[in-house]
């Protein structure tokens, strides 16, 4: 394996373009996300996505934030060649629900918020809030995983080349 | 900054390596070598150690309290020392002021004023406590897996030291490059390819 240093920077493209990916197939596709998790009810852009645009040796970098917020500008900024480098989600299974952000380059996970939780009130229940909780992370940690390993088998097929690019650049421009 | 904060932040990282004998004891008596010192005794800058998720401020590893179902859960802690720099350059005037009055002299030499201000800086050091800082972490030792509470850079780089040095392996962080060679199964030919792959755009 390459030396750590040297492969985060040198790949970080792919965690923008998993994020990029990852938003078109919530957009097209939720059938497919189904098949990736049994117990998905729903994947959504959440409060925040953050877009850059490298191309012509300068960066411009497009935040799209609130609730709802309107991605007609992020899909305006993928029309002239920015990549998702951030990314907000909200993650449904059951009845409990995630929130999380996600970066790109480093597919670092923050601000997440996990489904309630009972109150810890006794030792006791001190040692079942830690185990829910480690839980409830890696039902999201698991998801990522899961999403990001059927992304890189798709990246480096020939599938990405011939068909996956030109179908993202389609449903952009629509 | 930690597993039960409201709003959590993860860095993970997959463990390189496997311990000999029994897990949680050998990882009882590496957490209580290289715990936090209990006790300031010298005007370093900072110290770093493991401290116990429940008890962060008195470490207590004993009856292997680390264990919580399939995750070993503990802590690391950065104590680290910050003296104001408008402090430092008070008292450097006032040592320089009470030097040049006992020698009788005009001016001091560059060396005389370094040492002064080291003097001061370690001076003040013993004098103001350490803030700490505690960063969860949890170890699932089967799934060779460590999910590391904080995207800081500089507490994921503490951590990196300090787990090789306890535990005798290194924690390999988990971005895209690495995800994708080591969790996502791929074979020897895809990994290859991932090996060569650019960004899409340049294929343009």
């Amino acid at each position: 394996m390459q030396d750590i240093a040297v492969a985060y920077n040198r790949y970080k493209f792919l965690g923008n373009e998993f994020l990029t990916w990852l938003w078109f197939i919530i957009e097209t596709d939720q059938n497919r996300l189904r098949q990736y998790d049994p117990d998905l009810l729903s994947l959504n852009i959440g409060n925040r996505m953050v877009l850059e645009n490298t191309r012509n040796n300068a960066k411009e970098t497009v935040t799209i934030k609130g609730q709802d917020p309107d991605l007609e500008e992020g899909l305006l900024a993928l029309k002239k060649g920015s990549v998702v480098t951030e990314i907000h989600l909200s993650y449904k299974a059951g009845d409990q629900h995630w929130q999380f952000n996600l970066k790109g380059e480093s597919l670092n996970i923050s601000n997440l918020k996990l489904p309630e939780t009972g109150p810890v009130e006794t030792p006791e229940d001190f040692e079942g809030a830690v185990i829910e909780k480690t839980y409830l992370i890696e039902k999201v940690i698991g998801l990522v995983n899961n999403l990001f390993s059927h992304f890189i088998k798709l990246r480096v097929s020939s599938e990405w080349r011939n068909q996956t690019v030109s179908r993202i650049r389609k449903w952009a421009s629509s | 900054m930690g597993l039960l904060s409201s709003r959590i932040s993860i860095t993970r990282y997959k463990v390189a390596g496997r311990l000999d004998g029994s897990v949680h004891e050998t990882v009882y008596k590496a957490l209580k070598q290289h715990a936090i010192p209990e006790i300031e005794d010298d005007g370093s800058e900072s110290m770093v150690g493991w401290t116990s998720f429940e008890y962060p401020y008195a470490p207590d590893f004993e009856g292997y309290s680390f264990v919580f179902g399939a995750h070993m859960v503990f802590a690391l802690r950065i104590d680290k020392k910050s003296i104001p720099p408008k402090l430092v350059q008070k008292h450097y005037s006032l040592e320089v002021a009470k030097h040049l009055a006992n020698t009788g002299r005009q001016f001091l030499s560059g060396n005389e004023k370094k040492a002064i201000k080291e003097h001061v800086v370690n001076t003040l050091g013993r004098r103001i406590p350490a803030v700490p800082n505690v960063y969860d972490l949890a170890w699932h030792y089967k799934d060779s897996s460590v999910w590391f509470f904080s995207n800081l850079k500089s507490a994921n780089e503490a951590l990196e030291t300090l787990f090789i040095k306890s535990f005798g392996f290194p924690l390999i962080r988990l971005f895209p490059y690495t995800t994708g060679n080591l969790m996502a199964g791929l074979s020897d030919s895809e990994r290859d390819l991932l090996s060569k792959l650019v960004p899409s755009q340049s294929e343009e």
